[in-house]
């Protein structure tokens, strides 16, 4: 007879060592299967790590895909531990990236620190707006806001589809549907080659984690989290926590769209999130809304996306396939919760009889 | 334009996301929030039309659809039933996976055509009498038999939820497992069952796109429709009658978007595209302000269950 009961005591060892295995697991079950296809899994996962790390340049392009992911997935954590199921950070990335870039557009002129301070709060507060519309029904009306995020994140989307191909279009890019470049004033200064969004994301990891473990603020967020009845007998301003932590978690990733617009793209356009705001969920939730895991978590996923883009030249593999190995890792990490959480025991029939009797 | 062949286009445009609708109020009736929609219509779309491609026969084409969404929902229900992890996260892992799939597997597939005995199979067949209905049998019944198929099934789905034991244990086991499992349903096998059941649907759904609406290999085909199934869920509050209202309404506004870029008019494309969404949270919020029991999500939607927490 199989029993499942819950996991208590489990070191944070062994915690790691299950997850190890999961993702060794997974590169195994991926293994097999490019030998299936006539590929060398060993070579292919090789090229992997030096397309990701192989160069100074390709580090530097993995960090760069770090950084949004990383300020976004802190964002999602502090929703998160509300228990606050915000999946709408790809639309908050846009609206912050949007707000920032419009500053951008109209004071082309004003001096550079000025101007991307202005473009900072902008990001700031166009990604919290965009989480406060959800937050605002949740807490009003307790419409469920998984279902409500994720809408908002199409319309997020179709707006800056809209203003890229209407009337922010750069009417001097004939043929071509960009919006213009910021001016130089506008564009994040570069410290050891990569924009100085890093230092902002190192700032912010540290920043969150004394906020969310450190703090009352964050420690009332969390309450909140695991029972509003605590929260409001213990005298806790509901209302105010949750709006409080809903423009940190929007804001955060309203930065993520600024930094990406203005750091990488030097303007706004459809591809400012590259998806980041979906992947972020899931480095979240794979980092256990911690932000030293998260960090370490994402730089593996940006290191997965910039080496499949590298098997793919070198092998002529699809770019699908990191995607497919993706999913894969995934499912297995996601199942390997499982064992973390639960232990499953094996039980003679005799001794459950036994027990039941004795109940 | 003429009116009833913009119509005729709309039921078209309206079909894949009816099945895919489908598919997920099934889902989530059974309490599984599966954002895999996407996934598992790409892995439909890309098994029909290998299958379609190498056997040049629809039905084995169809039956390839089914197989490969319910396989994608088989590792969502194993993730979420069994090993009981968060709905949201498995479901995009699963979206990612099937783009990943699909991608891989199609590499090899763009460009090629569906062969011609499996485009004249899904050719228009006008339905005797009901066919020759003045405009009404234009737009609904010269049409392709995959859309009558979505007639169907809305029926099949609405009597399923809605007038069988069956349906009854499966709403039960959506807003409150704990009380089904303790009035002696199998919880899990409910799940499992109409989980992959929901992701059948989707993956004919996406095959619908690949071997009858385009019909040729593209990255990517579903272009997102999966996320407006979603939507339209939430649209047609849980209901199968509801939901081909919803699917035509939204593959209409898709059609007019299209059309409106020939004619240059004010509204541009992309606001139009908006609308779904906004409507959609729209009937979010109204529901929720109503809080009418039948128009509400199922209770238990998202959460897993431990039988042990009770």
């Amino acid at each position: 007879m199989l029993r499942i009961t819950k996991r208590t005591g489990l070191t944070r060892k062994q915690s790691i060592t299950f997850r190890i295995a999961a993702v060794a697991g997974a590169l195994f079950a991926t293994g097999l299967f490019m030998l299936l296809l006539g590929y060398n899994p060993f070579l292919v996962y090789a090229s992997m790590v030096e397309g990701a790390f192989g160069t100074l340049y390709r580090i530097r392009e993995t960090i760069i895909k770090t950084i949004p992911l990383v300020i976004t997935s802190l964002g999602i954590a502090v929703a998160f531990r509300m228990k606050f199921w915000n999946i709408g950070a790809e639309g908050q990335i846009y609206m912050g990236a949007f707000a920032a870039s419009w500053v951008a557009l109209s004071f082309p002129d004003i001096p550079k620190p000025l101007l991307l301070l202005a473009m900072l709060v902008a990001g700031i507060i166009g990604g919290g707006i965009w989480a406060l519309i959800p937050a605002f029904f949740k807490a009003q009306f307790n419409t469920n806001e998984t279902l409500f995020t994720l809408m908002m994140n199409y319309i997020a989307l179709k707006w800056v589809t809209y203003l890229q191909y209407g009337p922010w279009k750069d009417p001097e890019l004939k043929g071509f549907a960009l919006i213009k470049k910021f001016s130089e004033n506008g564009i994040l200064p570069k410290v050891f080659g990569i924009h100085i969004g890093w230092i902002v994301m190192l700032l912010l990891i540290v920043a969150i984690y004394i906020f969310m473990n450190r703090t009352k603020k964050g420690y009332e967020i969390a309450v909140v989290g695991e029972s509003e009845n605590t929260a409001r007998y213990a005298g806790m301003n509901i209302k105010r926590i949750v709006i409080t932590a809903i423009v940190i978690s929007g804001g955060l990733c309203g930065l993520a769209g600024m930094i990406q617009a203005s750091g990488v793209y030097n303007t706004l356009a459809v591809e400012v999130t590259g998806g980041v705001g979906y992947t972020a969920i899931i480095t979240t939730w794979l980092g256990q809304l911690r932000a030293p895991v998260i960090a370490v978590v994402s730089l593996l996923f940006a290191a997965l996306v910039q080496g499949g883009s590298y098997i793919e030249s070198a092998f002529q593999i699809p770019k699908a396939a990191a995607q497919l190995l993706q999913g894969i890792i995934l499912f297995f990490v996601l199942g390997s919760e499982f064992f973390i959480q639960y232990k499953i025991a094996f039980r003679n029939i005799q001794a459950a009889k036994a027990e039941k009797e004795e109940a | 334009m003429d009116i009833v062949l913009l119509l005729v286009a709309t039921v078209h445009a309206g079909t894949p996301l009816l099945f895919a609708t489908l598919g997920e109020i099934i889902t989530e009736k059974a309490g599984n929030l599966n954002l895999g929609v996407e996934g598992m219509m790409l892995l439909g779309a890309v098994a029909g039309f290998e299958v379609g491609l190498v056997t040049q026969n629809p039905i084995l084409a169809m039956l390839g659809a089914v197989i490969a969404g319910a396989l994608g929902a088989l590792i969502f229900a194993f993730l979420t039933v069994t090993l009981k992890a968060n709905q949201v996260v498995t479901g995009l892992a699963l979206t990612i996976f099937g783009t990943g799939v699909s991608g891989f597997a199609g590499k090899s597939l763009s460009g090629n055509a569906m062969p011609a005995s499996i485009k004249s199979f899904f050719a228009e067949a006008k339905l005797p009498v009901l066919g020759d209905i003045p405009y009404i049998g234009k737009i609904l019944f010269q049409q392709d038999w995959f859309v009558y198929l979505g007639y169907v099934l809305v029926i099949v789905f609405g009597i399923y939820l809605f007038h069988t034991r069956y349906g009854l244990n499966l709403r039960t086991v959506g807003e409150n497992p704990a009380a089904a499992d303790a009035s002696g349903i199998n919880v899990s096998l409910y799940k499992y069952l109409n989980i992959m059941l929901g992701g059948a649907m989707c993956g004919l759904g996406g095959a619908y796109l690949s071997v009858v609406y385009v019909p040729q290999w593209q990255d990517n085909i579903t272009a997102g429709r999966g996320w407006i199934a979603v939507a339209l869920v939430i649209f047609a509050t849980w209901n199968p009658y509801k939901a081909i209202i919803g699917a035509y309404l939204f593959g209409g506004l898709d059609i007019i978007g299209v059309r409106l870029q020939k004619f240059e008019l004010k509204l541009p494309s992309q606001i139009i595209d908006m609308l779904p969404y906004a409507v959609t949270i729209i009937v979010l919020i109204f529901i929720s302000m109503k809080k009418v029991k039948e128009n509400s999500p199922p209770k238990a939607l998202g959460e897993p269950y431990f039988r042990e927490d009770r």
